[in-house]
């Protein structure tokens, strides 16, 4: 599960992520919630159906009305499914019900990683990476089958709900990656998901990946004599970035200072393909 | 931004996350208080020191007056009065269903139901619905000459635009008459119905969850009018001539392909786009296309130091001209021919001084 503020490049490397395990062997698919495929755009797909992008690495993006229809068609005589997909109460009923996208979409998940694929003819995938929505729907998604099961209480949906929330927390098989930028806002804000995540989930942040770091180029030293220097646009620029740099160096000490995982940095990707070059830092870092 | 916000009474910045949204709705809202008017600044989830800078804390859901000493010290004059508050969605959600409510029975079964502490508190659109909610209280009240609305960091811009469409939708809707119907499915299902699609539903389901969800859509059902008339209130509020949408973004891709997504959005809903504010931009100055590194070194003294110095130059060229062939594509799409852009600043803009900078770009002649 990759998550993390909007606008850290969650996206980027939540493919980054898919990229690297595939790289190495596994079969992978990357999974976004959102309704546009933004990952599937990067990587170059299209949308709702799993289609494999590159040598095992696969991609869907999770609509639940579609995650609905199949998993009445999974659960019900074919009869009864249509019967129900095509009542219209039944749907304004399901759309309007609250946390149900969220419970399809997870659901969804838990289907994608299953040895025994439920979908008819569907091939088991080794890793399933979820590119979250922002931290806080996020953890929405993770509780929406605890708060379902709870609900419910028995019949069908509760067992499954059970079923779903305790793959979710398992540590053994959900790890959480909490992708942040050295910036103020998102250290605060991933921080406080560590504690969402614990408290409201019971899971802990299995790596912090900072992203977007800048070089740092200059010494104390050097930034006194950048300091004096005549003024020029080369001088100028160097005294913005290693401004910028010092005030990332701040938060990322922050972040390592409160982050109860390992924290890894990802550089800034001035120009390139950053998808490509986030897995390439990852091989390296992890 | 001056000409583009006279005669405005409501505000509202959208943009999505990371883009500096929170900062530049303060900003603006500060602007107006310096010129005199009365201005409250609605925000979702500002940083610490912002809050603190502002005197906001999380208590009491309710625009608390800034005081001016805390800016005068920057340099900034309110000669009217500025207002911040920080929204609990949850707790504006609760007052709202209070507000509403026929009676304190009918507010407490609400409250207390499973599916409603669900839908308030955590679930996608939720902050959405409460953000307008509260616009349109603080609106009705008559106390402020101005609000600003900072919007919810939803991913998708959509979802704040949709609100209230979608919540008179919903309780205008089939759905939830055919439910709430005397023989409707609630009935049906929690009673002995033998429908062919209750009884699909108890066996999927169980009962307890429709039990639950009949409930909360039973006794949200007599707060139906009150909905409703609000509903319909947000959505011309929103598309009131003295109502503009900001669109805030900075110059990498995503936030610039959701801002030009949302001021489509906003054009085909007839809502009034107000301008364009680009945060965080690389400005291209008139210098070289590289640095003189023989230069460099006989000014510096260090040619280690000068190189590096060139390397960063080289960085921040290529950052300008990807943010100037941002602005460019940017402007192309959404008709814009004269964007706010503010320049990247070096340190943390969750301040009073951050605030004051992009004040000074807001609000220069």
């Amino acid at each position: 599960v990759v998550t993390g503020k909007g606008g850290v490049g969650k996206t980027t490397v939540a493919g980054a992520v898919g990229l690297v395990a595939a790289r190495r062997g596994l079969r992978t698919i990357v999974a976004e919630v959102a309704r546009r495929d933004d990952v599937s755009r990067a990587l170059g797909g299209e949308g709702i159906q799993e289609e494999e992008l590159a040598p095992g690495l696969h991609h869907l993006s999770i609509d639940p009305e579609h995650a609905m229809e199949l998993y009445l068609t999974d659960q019900l005589p074919s009869a009864l499914a249509d019967l129900l997909s095509s009542s219209r109460t039944f749907t304004y009923l399901a759309a309007a019900t609250p946390g149900m996208r969220e419970l399809l979409t997870v659901g969804k998940v838990w289907e994608l990683a299953q040895e025994d694929r439920r979908a008819p003819g569907a091939e088991p995938y080794d890793l399933v990476v979820l590119d979250a929505p922002a931290t806080g729907h996020g953890v929405a998604i993770l509780t929406a089958p605890r708060t379902f099961a709870r609900t419910a209480r028995m019949g069908r949906i509760a067992r499954q709900g059970r079923k779903i929330d305790a793959m979710v927390t398992d540590p053994a098989r959900t790890g959480v990656i909490a992708v942040a930028r050295p910036e103020e806002m998102p250290v605060t804000e991933t921080l406080s998901l560590q504690d969402a995540l614990r408290d409201e989930v019971g899971l802990e942040v299995g790596l912090v990946l900072a992203n977007g770091v800048l070089p740092q180029r200059f010494s104390a030293a050097e930034t006194r004599v950048l300091e004096r220097a005549p003024d020029g646009h080369a001088v100028r620029a160097a005294r913005h970035a290693g401004a910028r740099a010092r005030a990332q160096r701040a938060q990322l000490r922050r972040l390592r200072r409160g982050a109860r995982a390992p924290v890894t940095t990802l550089p800034f990707v001035f120009d390139g393909d950053p998808m490509a070059r986030l897995a390439h830092e990852l091989e390296r870092a992890l | 931004v001056k000409a583009r916000l006279t005669d405005k009474r409501v505000i509202i910045c959208a943009g999505s996350g990371g883009v500096g949204k929170t900062t530049t709705s303060a900003a603006l809202a500060m602007g107006l208080a310096a010129e005199g008017k009365r201005v409250a600044v609605v925000t979702i989830d500002p940083a610490r020191r912002l809050a603190d800078a502002l005197g906001l804390d999380d208590l009491g859901n309710e625009p608390h007056l800034v005081d001016p000493q805390r800016l005068a010290g920057h340099g900034i004059e309110v000669r009217g009065e500025l207002w911040a508050m920080m929204l609990d969605p949850k707790r504006t959600f609760d007052e709202l269903i209070a507000r509403l409510a026929p009676d304190e029975r009918a507010r407490d079964e609400v409250l207390a139901n499973r599916i409603y502490q669900q839908l308030s508190s955590a679930v996608a659109g939720s902050q959405e619905f409460t953000a307008v909610a509260k616009l349109y209280e603080l609106d009705r009240s008559e106390r402020f000459d101005v609000l600003v609305l900072d919007t919810p960091p939803s991913r998708n811009a959509l979802d704040f635009l949709d609100a209230p469409e979608r919540l008179t939708g919903f309780f205008e809707g089939r759905a939830l008459r055919v439910f709430l119907a005397p023989t409707g499915l609630a009935a049906r299902v929690v009673g002995r119905g033998t429908g062919v699609v209750s009884s699909v539903l108890k066996r999927l389901t169980g009962v307890d969850l429709l039990d639950d969800l009949s409930v909360f859509f039973r006794s949200l059902g007599g707060l139906l009018e009150g909905f409703r008339e609000r509903a319909a209130g947000v959505k011309a509020l929103l598309a009131d001539e003295r109502t503009t949408f900001i669109v805030i973004t900075s110059p990498e891709h995503e936030p610039v392909e959701e801002a030009i997504f949302f001021a489509g959005k906003l054009r085909d809903a007839d809502m009034p786009f107000g301008g364009l504010v680009v945060n965080r931009f690389h400005a291209l100055d008139s210098g070289p296309p590289g640095a003189d590194v023989a230069a460099l070194t006989t000014a510096l003294g260090d040619a280690k130091l000068a190189a590096k110095v060139a390397r960063a130059y080289a960085e921040e060229r290529t950052l300008a001209e990807r943010d100037h062939a941002a602005l460019e594509h940017l402007c192309r799409a959404t008709g814009e021919a004269n964007p706010i852009v503010i320049p990247q600043l070096d340190g943390d803009v969750h301040d009073v001084d951050g605030l004051v900078a992009i004040h000074r770009h807001l609000f220069a002649d």
